[in-house]
């Protein structure tokens, strides 16, 4: 039992770190919301699996549970509202890493 | 920092350290209330009065020296008269001597509640409680005294705050907020009736319950909002909240024994006080709730048409 | 293990507030609140293990329902000046043009 909590639990915190690491390289808005979107659920996922598994009895498993669905439904949600309102305010993702000449422009601010 | 946006959103962040501040110092219902209140609440409503005043601060017209100095006395004199006070958290302390090891021992057989913040906030301090309440209610009522309109059928089109011909944009949300809101809701009430065992009580699920209400009305528009939540029953409620309250305590002094004492309530003084505990709760959590939510919709329903362009979430 | 991942929770927190003082638009930085405010859920849950208290799961769902909810309100301001990029003054001025 703790073996595999454990298991879980690191494997979530490396999806947690490596998430939080693209948000700081990552050289665009729309790069950064998908490494946070993404990373985010499935970490907060894994962990809370392996924190089911350290107390498996009553409420606290529903606790558990309930928080799971809840972000489950609640994180993708934001990050759709979120990238809706920038791309509604014209914000430009970077598409031509390479040349300045005539690529698009990139987001500034 | 000029903009008010901003300024919102780092008070929001500031709330929610103070609630990890206090998740550190193992004080559950405390952080419980700062999460809700402090970082939840008040930035929705911060957030719903700058659509009244504006997104920018005004700039300073003077500089506030002689307020500095008068400031800085007061204070000063404050300081000086507390230096007799001991110290903050020594053992010697008459309130750590005399008070609490009282509460401590005697609540369990006297309320029965295992709870103990919870005791002393509805049973030993119910006084203060009901002053709070007061408070709540008062500022509700401010709130509709200063900013209530009436809507006639003609000024409905003028005062509207989303155009409800945008509901494609917020197609996603709305769906999956029709999910959430039964559950949320659900869980108010459960924060509500369990406070006696678990951090929670009547302020915490009001602002949950009022939250649930807040979300409704931002993504569906303030029309559908007040057709769905009437806007005469919620000012009822609300004055009923504080009532019942009140009426908790005429009962126990018609029953021969001081205001707000529980064990009037029943034949066992115990079951009283659980009966008494559960009353109030029921009592603040509807006035909160009412409150909250006639403070949102009287600044939400000010917002002009010509506050909102076309670019939406 | 419990107290490395609340370690690690704790560096990718300090992460996020980087970005969020860093970020050069303002849609950065509400991502990264956002995310900081996950994160948090996350460690409040972690930190009533390690302590031994369960009852900090109420507040870990309070706080991940008031995250949502913060983020949509902020939303909901999104035409304001503070939101708009360069981009879209243009495309403004062409429209009124």
């Amino acid at each position: 039992m703790n073996i595999s909590s454990g298991l879980f639990l690191l494997v979530g915190s490396f999806l947690c770190v490596s998430g939080g690491v693209g948000v700081l390289r990552f050289p665009d808005f729309y790069t950064r919301m998908h490494a946070v979107g993404v990373t985010d659920t499935l970490a907060t996922a894994m962990i809370l699996i392996g924190l089911m598994l350290q107390m498996p009895e009553g409420i606290v498993v529903l606790k558990l549970i309930v928080i799971l669905l809840m972000t489950l439904f609640i994180s993708p949600t934001a990050s759709h509202a979120l990238a809706n309102a920038a791309m509604n305010n014209n914000l430009k993702p970077k598409l031509n890493m390479n040349e300045d000449s005539k690529g698009q422009t990139s987001s500034n601010p | 920092m000029k903009d008010l946006l901003a300024a919102i959103m780092l008070s929001g962040i500031y709330g929610l350290l103070s609630a990890s501040f206090f998740v550190a110092m193992d004080a559950v219902d405390v952080a419980f209330t700062e999460a809700s209140v402090g970082a939840g609440i008040s930035t929705l409503l911060m957030l719903a009065a700058i659509t009244i005043t504006g997104h920018s601060e005004d700039p300073v017209r003077h500089k506030p020296v002689l307020a500095a100095i008068v400031v800085f006395i007061t204070g000063g004199m404050l300081i000086y008269g507390t230096l007799d006070m001991p110290y903050f958290g020594t053992a010697q302390a008459p309130v750590h001597l005399h008070v609490v090891p009282r509460y401590i021992t005697e609540s369990m057989q006297e309320i029965g509640v295992p709870n103990i913040v919870t005791s002393v906030l509805a049973s030993y301090r119910a006084f203060d409680t009901l002053g709070e309440v007061v408070v709540i209610f008062t500022a509700g009522m401010g709130v509709l005294a200063l900013l209530s309109m009436v809507h006639g059928p003609m000024e409905k089109a003028e005062f509207e705050s989303i155009n409800d011909s945008m509901h494609e944009k917020y197609l996603i949300l709305r769906i999956v907020t029709k999910i959430l809101i039964p559950f949320i809701l659900i869980y108010a009430l459960y924060v509500q009736f369990h406070g006696d065992y678990g951090p929670g009580g009547g302020f915490q699920a009001g602002v949950i319950f009022a939250a649930a209400i807040i979300l409704y009305a931002m993504l569906f528009g303030m029309r559908t909002a007040r057709r769905v939540v009437n806007q005469a029953l919620v000012r009822l409620i609300a004055a009923f909240g504080v009532l019942f309250y009140g009426s908790v305590g005429v009962v126990s002094l018609l029953n021969g024994k001081n205001f707000l004492d529980y064990s009037a309530l029943s034949a066992d003084p115990v079951a009283g006080q659980h009966l008494g505990i559960l009353l109030i709760e029921l009592g603040v959590g509807f006035t909160v709730a009412s409150v909250m939510v006639i403070i949102f919709f009287n600044f939400e329903g000010r917002r002009k048409k010509s506050n909102t362009t076309e670019t939406k979430v | 293990m419990l107290i490395a991942a609340t370690i690690a929770i704790l560096v990718v927190m300090i992460l996020a507030i980087t970005r969020a003082i860093v970020g050069p638009t303002l849609y950065d930085r509400i991502l990264a609140v956002n995310m900081f405010g996950t994160k948090t859920v996350l460690l409040i849950s972690m930190l009533g293990f390690v302590m031994g208290r369960p009852e900090f799961l109420d507040i870990a769902i309070v706080y991940a329902l008031i995250n949502f909810i913060s983020v949509i309100a902020v939303l909901r301001h999104s035409d304001a000046s503070i939101f708009k990029t360069p981009q879209s003054a243009e495309k403004e001025m062409k429209k009124n043009s």
